[in-house]
């Protein structure tokens, strides 16, 4: 189990250098230069170009791009990401208060989503071709054709505008005690529509794997044996068409990520990704760098996590 | 396709359609949903390429009298808050999402037919460093990496189209490369091998045309994946730039409460024509797949 994940692990190292390199070229690209951004234009223009340059030259600017790039990685590897253009804060710090936001979302999506997805998938694939199968594959279809700003809109005019159960932005009411609750409330809306998306796919592929794993031969020894039917499906069907469905899961993460970033700015979520957008319009590239370091990070991550449990539910994996 | 030919009894009187296996749009015209989406899809193309040449408001023309009208009248569905027809916007901007959609798609197609392919026939070094990369792409998180670089290239449609089309090649490389695998080992290329035939022409006349099936049946579905993502960036306002409109930015210049709650013309017609436009390319998707490949049942 441990040399596997560590193999797993010495497999994305480069992934992730490969990441850093792109995301390098991607900043130097950005106009300007962090050194001008972060001098005070006064300043500058009083001291003369010979101290600007100076400045520079102090901070490496003009170093050949290769050994700008290791620097950066040096930096970046003892989690210094820079410094905002916009109001100088270090860039982990103000990350850093937006992470567990977007962490909470994601994980209460994801949890919503696999308790909702794995018994329609199930009751999907033991009904097949039923009037519920049907339903469930056009509800399928209508949830990725759906634009999840789109959704949100529609679940902000009907809950928040209409009938007034949910609040259509924030996380918690100002001024009021950080309640659980009162936390849920605000909650309700975007993890519907992320959940919704994130369920989909959920319950396609344990329908599938479920009818797989359903006419294996063990299926047909354990009914034999004489099994009741709930314990044949849950114990012997089930276990096994779970394993496919764990890779699945964790292989949308990337997916689920990128829909946080646009129901965060729905929502007005105080999340990463509302900080991307926000950095995007103020043209805060350090911040931006940041972020996609960070996803880069959270995705590989959840990729690794992905193997072990595919490793503790299936362990034929691990000699593979 | 050969295969049918040689099937068929080479004596045959009167017509023989009856007892030939279903061809394509037989077996597509079985898939209801997949027609009707077809259908919806040709008259969506239809409206957005020539209705504008039948209304007489132009898309941009700004007229400050006619400040976010009501639907009716002289405004089908009313106007915007510079006092723009949203009908006429509507039909332009559909132009430009489903533009986005094809150019989007067919250059990571390329992109991903030309890298999967190599990566599938020579195996070996050209594949490890084919596939690694395609790792690192998927790894990025896209959304956030394309709204970076769009924002660093500046927010247009063209800088929208190349970077959805740069982030989007995995999937497709990862798809030639599998059919590549397993079609350079059969039979009929090891014998045009034994013919002495060059690795160009076993590419292209063998191996290329039966990869394609599944390609098709990925970049019809990539095309409404394309088409969200427009949406979607031009909904942050990083993609198609006002004046010009998109269903997104349309979307995007709807998103205060009050529009939401009373002004519903300014965003549920936006929002019905991208559902309608990704839903029906969709279910055209999954017809291509149950015509194009008997063997997937689902």
């Amino acid at each position: 189990m441990g040399r596997f994940l560590l193999r797993r692990l010495l497999i994305s190292a480069p992934v992730l250098l490969g990441i850093t390199l792109v995301m390098f070229i991607i900043a130097n690209m950005a106009p300007g230069d962090p050194i001008t951004a972060l001098m005070n234009p006064e300043q500058a223009a009083n001291m003369g170009p010979e101290w600007v340059e100076a400045q520079k030259e102090q901070l490496g600017l003009n170093d050949p791009a290769p050994v700008r790039y290791l620097k950066w990685l040096g930096q970046t590897a003892q989690g210094n990401l820079g410094f905002s253009f916009v109001d100088r804060q270090p860039v982990s710090h103000k990350i850093g208060e937006r992470v567990w936001p977007t962490v909470k979302l994601m994980l209460t999506v994801l949890i919503v989503s696999v308790l909702v997805g794995v018994p329609l998938g199930v009751l999907s694939a033991l009904r097949q071709y039923s009037w519920i199968d049907y339903l469930l594959t056009v509800i399928g279809f209508l949830t990725v054709s759906i634009p999840s700003f789109f959704l949100a809109m529609g679940l902000i005019y009907i809950f928040s505008l209409k009938l007034d159960w949910f609040p259509a932005a924030g996380m918690y009411t100002v001024g009021r005690d950080r309640t659980f609750l009162d936390s849920l409330r605000y909650m309700v809306l975007p993890a519907s529509v992320l959940g919704l998306a994130q369920a989909a796919p959920i319950i396609r592929y344990t329908r599938a794997s479920l009818l797989e794993t359903i006419t294996q031969e063990y299926v047909t020894v354990a009914r034999a044996k004489g099994l009741a039917e709930n314990g044949v499906i849950v114990r012997h069907a089930l276990r096994n068409a779970l394993i496919p469905i764990v890779t699945i899961i964790a292989l949308d993460v990337p997916r689920l990520l990128g829909g946080t970033v646009i129901i965060e700015q729905v929502f007005s979520w105080p999340g990463m990704g509302s900080l991307a957008i926000a950095s995007v319009t103020g043209r805060d590239y350090n911040v931006l760098m940041g972020i996609n370091l960070i996803a880069a990070v959270m995705i590989l991550l959840s990729n690794l996590l992905a193997d072990a449990i595919y490793s503790i539910v299936d362990p034929r994996i691990r000699y593979g | 396709m050969s295969a049918t030919t040689a099937d068929r009894p080479v004596l045959t009187l009167g017509d023989s359609s009856r007892h030939r296996a279903p061809n394509l749009w037989q077996r597509y015209r079985r898939h209801r949903l997949a027609v009707a989406g077809g259908a919806v899809l040709l008259i969506l193309v239809l409206l957005s390429v020539f209705l504008p040449f039948f209304l007489s408001h132009a898309p941009n023309a700004i007229d400050l009298t006619a400040y976010r009208k009501p639907p009716g009248g002289d405004h089908l569905l009313g106007t915007d808050s510079s006092g723009r027809d949203v009908l006429a916007r509507l039909m332009v901007a559909g132009r430009v999402s489903l533009s986005v959609g094809i150019v989007a798609v067919a250059i990571y197609v390329a992109i991903g037919t030309v890298l999967g392919g190599l990566g599938g026939y020579f195996g070996g070094l050209i594949d490890g460093v084919v596939m690694r990369l395609a790792d690192m792409v998927l790894s990025f998180p896209s959304i956030i990496v394309i709204i970076t670089i769009v924002s660093i290239l500046g927010p247009n449609i063209t800088n929208v189209m190349l970077v959805i089309g740069l982030m989007g090649w995995p999937p497709i490389a990862r798809l030639v490369r599998g059919e590549f695998l397993t079609l350079r080992e059969r039979e009929f290329v090891t014998a045009s091998r034994a013919t002495g035939a060059s690795n160009s022409r076993i590419i292209f006349r063998h191996v290329l045309p039966n990869a394609i099936t599944p390609v098709i049946v990925a970049a019809t579905f990539g095309m409404a994946q394309a088409i969200l993502l427009e949406a979607a960036l031009s909904f942050l306002g990083m993609g198609v730039q006002p004046p010009q409109a998109s269903w997104g930015n349309m979307l995007n210049a709807a998103q205060s409460i009050t529009i939401i709650e009373e002004m519903p013309w300014l965003w549920l017609p936006p929002g019905i024509m991208i559902v309608l436009a990704v839903l029906s390319i969709n279910f055209v998707g999954d017809g291509f797949r149950d015509a194009l490949d008997p063997r997937a049942k689902r």
